[in-house]
């Protein structure tokens, strides 16, 4: 089946959360993961944007608009056929699928082949594809990242997983040296198209090593792209648009996410690697998240929408670069920017996106941008203090009502 | 033990133990260059390596070399010398004009150049294939010359030109050719020998998985100092693991900048790390390019055969210093005036001559030829024009988009400022 590209919203998508069990977590954060449902509805390519825009990917198909907020039982009902599964089984099955699809695509990392993956990502992929192209590296994480490069640049798509993120600090010199430079360096003679992958983020007291959010420390390396997925809609495709993109990207996923599940599309479909997601229109306030932070946003969404707050919440899910068109309209929209991310807070992605926010839309701004990060702390291991480095539902719904008087 | 290499007519009519680096007397001196056969199987037969050894496959070495030239006692025909020649020639004006060209002040940065080691580059790169790789460091003028790339496209790039192999974007130390495998000219130690890997990576997925007809081998080169550091032990490890085609070259010429290999490294023999992980380990004397060349086979060939990596270890020295903007104080002079004694380009040349290979005149016109070939890079260099600013965001990323959607909603890289290079990203 032709890949369908679908830009904007999560048009065909199933709610994020529907039926979402918290029970089902990996790790189960202490706050009451949503019940919460995500708004379905999509931005309408023609609605209120410029018609000269150009790009086909934006306005490509029709986008299933459909109610303001979903109810349960209308999930199924517009989506139709799909099928249900765990974000990590929705990343295996995009990796599958492209792997399927192109004999160049091959997985490296450590215990990504018999073991199946340290988070089942790769499971049942070396049966099928056999030890090379599923290939168990020795624990060197420099190396293999550096061997990856050399295979990219050579005519292979290799997908690196770091079994933990962190790990990936081992990898830096080959990720920004080469990953990120090689191809300016050699004067475009050479492309990089790398994936490299793993889950990082605070999971549940896993100690500070193990929790790290290096999003922060990558984004100034030119000439790489980084996404989060957070649910397992957007995590399969944008697992597929990594792949075949030239660019090198860097999927982060959340330690804590992959037992999320949903219903997705069983046709084909690819996410926009440098298009954010709204996860819920509103009129008072723009809150962008990314990842996990996606969810203790939408939590604190129904207590403000309870006290009669109208949040429009945007998964910026492109790290780098930033999606500033979908940012921009809801910032022009509604006057304040509250930016909820994992990340520290120092030099963290929010400070980025604070930066470029009063850059490009300083004049739409009623209150200055806030961000809520993670505490400058190396995550503690004991779970109250681990609660209280990352931000919770309570601090934002605290936060907007600051914003919004 | 004789091997395929006593065997040969050596430059220098002596076997390499004469010809060994000055050593403390407390340290043993490197074996004449033997080569430890491969060990098929795997670490379990690590304590018995020695003997193992001495089970290799060199014996059928020995008789490739005799079924090749069943007659001819020498290690090299004419055409084959004159192409040695030329190629080590090559590396050597080239350098000299660099060096000239820099202290003319028509290129910057760090310059490091190669004089003393061109028989590591001849004596390797000459046996490859077009579709072989070669990955270097910072010292890669003369692999990428010997790989094919052109005296003006590597000089053009020197001068930060547009039409230099890398658009002027690489620079001396980032020496990259597609159309040749030229892999790269790295500027960290080490950070290239992990890309060499994935290089021979590809050649045995594509002849393993994709089923193609693929026996490209990969050929790293790095330095004494590079064999210190992690990213080496990692890569001898998963290429020895995965039996990988490649071939680390080692260009020990003793120095890291000020760092003498003696005071950095516990065990300076860094060919007894190969057998270390599994693959052999050879010593050769880097200063005569026949020898290099004779190892240089033997490597290629097993890489070929799909038996796996070999890691050699050739004794070389550079006559300038580390970079052009080192004084080059500390080494002494009379250990500089014993290396200069064994130039690998008089060597050559005697033992063109001596053997009747060659006459003097052909040598000159060679020298000539590659006169005119570097003066005629350099006036290329020289008239080719600056990148201009539209160059500055092109190639950042293989597919523009990765710049990302600006407020208006179109595409940075849409952005018609983008090709003139002034576009906000």
């Amino acid at each position: 089946m032709a890949a369908r590209i679908h830009g904007g919203a999560g048009a065909g998508a199933a709610t994020a959360l529907s039926t979402f069990n918290p029970k089902k977590l990996v790790a189960p954060s202490r706050t009451n993961l949503p019940a919460a449902r995500s708004s379905k509805r999509c931005i309408v390519a023609g609605g209120g944007s410029d018609a000269s825009k150009s790009l086909s990917v934006r306005h490509s198909q029709k986008l299933i608009a459909s109610a303001a907020v979903a109810t349960k039982a209308e999930t199924s009902a517009t989506t139709g056929t799909g099928h249900e599964l765990l974000l990590f089984e929705a990343l295996q099955e995009g990796l599958e699928e492209e792997m399927d699809r192109d004999p160049h695509v091959c997985v490296m990392g450590e215990d990504v082949g018999h073991y199946g993956g340290s988070y089942k990502v790769t499971k049942g992929l070396a049966d099928k594809f056999g030890d090379l192209r599923v290939l168990d590296t020795p624990i060197c994480e420099n190396a293999f990242t550096g061997m990856g490069i050399g295979a990219a640049m050579t005519g292979l798509r290799p997908v690196i997983e770091g079994m933990n993120m962190g790990f990936l600090l081992l990898a830096f010199n080959q990720i920004s040296n080469n990953c990120g430079m090689l191809h300016y360096t050699s004067g475009g003679q050479f492309t990089i198209p790398v994936v490299i992958r793993g889950p990082g983020g605070v999971g549940r007291q896993l100690g500070a090593e193990h929790s790290q959010r290096l999003e922060s420390y990558f984004q100034s390396i030119p000439g790489i792209q980084m996404v989060a997925c957070s649910t397992p809609y957007n995590a399969k495709g944008l697992m597929k648009a990594a792949i075949r993109s030239e660019n090198p990207v860097i999927l982060f996923e959340h330690v804590l996410l992959y037992n999320l599940k949903e219903k997705i599309p069983d046709e084909e479909y690819i996410c926009n690697l440098e298009e954010a997601e709204m996860v819920r229109p509103g009129e008072h306030i723009t809150i962008l998240t990314y990842s996990r932070m996606r969810y203790h946003v939408m939590q604190a969404a129904k207590t403000l929408v309870n006290k009669g707050y109208d949040p429009e919440v945007i998964d910026i899910r492109s790290l780098k670069p930033f999606d500033l068109y979908t940012i921009g309209n809801s910032v022009k929209k509604t006057h304040r920017v509250l930016i909820v991310e994992e990340c520290m807070r120092t030099g963290g992605i929010g400070a980025s996106l604070t930066a470029a926010i009063n850059e490009n839309f300083h004049d739409y701004l009623d209150a200055p941008v806030m961000c809520l990060s993670s505490q400058d702390v190396p995550t503690p291991y004991a779970g109250t203090l681990e609660e209280w480095t990352v931000v919770q539902p309570a601090q934002i719904v605290t936060a907007v009502e600051q914003l919004c008087q | 033990m004789a091997t395929a290499f006593s065997a040969t007519l050596p430059l220098h009519g002596s076997s390499s133990q004469e010809n060994r680096l000055l050593l403390p007397p407390t340290r043993l001196p490197p074996p004449p260059s033997s080569f430890l056969g491969s060990t098929r199987s795997l670490p379990f037969r690590r304590l018995n390596h020695a003997h193992a050894a001495r089970r290799s496959p060199v014996v059928a070495v020995q008789e490739i070399v005799k079924e090749k030239k069943p007659t001819n006692p020498l290690l090299i025909t004419k055409e084959e010398g004159l192409v040695l020649y030329e190629d080590m020639i090559l590396g050597r004006s080239f350098e000299d004009m660099c060096a000239q060209m820099y202290y003319r002040g028509k290129m910057f940065g760090f310059v490091h150049l190669y004089n003393g080691q061109e028989a590591v580059s001849t004596g390797f790169i000459k046996l490859l294939t077009k579709s072989d790789s070669v990955v270097s460091t910072y010292r890669d003028h003369v692999h990428a010359l010997s790989k094919g790339v052109s005296a003006r496209a590597v000089m053009s790039e020197l001068f930060g030109k547009v039409t230099g192999c890398c658009r002027g974007q690489g620079g001396s130390m980032h020496m990259f050719s597609k159309e040749h495998n030229m892999l790269g000219g790295f500027a960290f130690i080490g950070e290239g020998i992990p890309v060499a890997t994935g290089a021979a990576f590809t050649s045995k997925y594509k002849r393993e998985v994709l089923k193609q007809d693929c026996d490209d081998v990969t050929v790293a080169f790095f330095g004494d100092g590079t064999c210190n550091n992690g990213q080496f032990y990692e890569c001898l490890n998963m290429a020895a693991l995965y039996k990988l085609p490649i071939i680390f070259v080692v260009e020990n010429n003793l120095w890291a900048i000020g760092m003498s290999h003696l005071r950095s490294t516990s065990d300076p023999e860094i060919w007894k790390k190969g057998p270390a992980f599994g693959m052999p380990g050879v010593h050769v004397d880097g200063m005569d390019v026949l020898k290099v060349r004779e190892v240089a086979k033997e490597a290629v060939i097993r890489a070929r055969r799909g038996e796996g990596p070999t890691l050699v270890e050739c004794e070389t020295y550079r006559f300038r210093g580390h970079s052009l903007a080192d004084p080059d104080e500390l080494r002494d002079a009379a250990e500089k005036a014993k290396y200069a004694a064994r130039d690998p380009i008089t060597a050559l040349k005697k033992y063109l001559i001596e053997n009747k290979l060659a006459k003097e005149g052909e040598l000159k016109t060679i020298e000539k030829k590659i006169d005119e070939l570097v003066e005629e890079a350099v006036e290329f260099a020289d008239a080719s024009p600056q990148p201009g600013r539209s160059q500055l965001l092109e190639n950042v990323f293989a597919d523009p988009k990765g710049f990302g959607i600006g407020p208006d909603g179109r595409y940075r890289c849409e952005d018609p400022k983008f090709t003139e290079g002034t576009a906000q990203v």
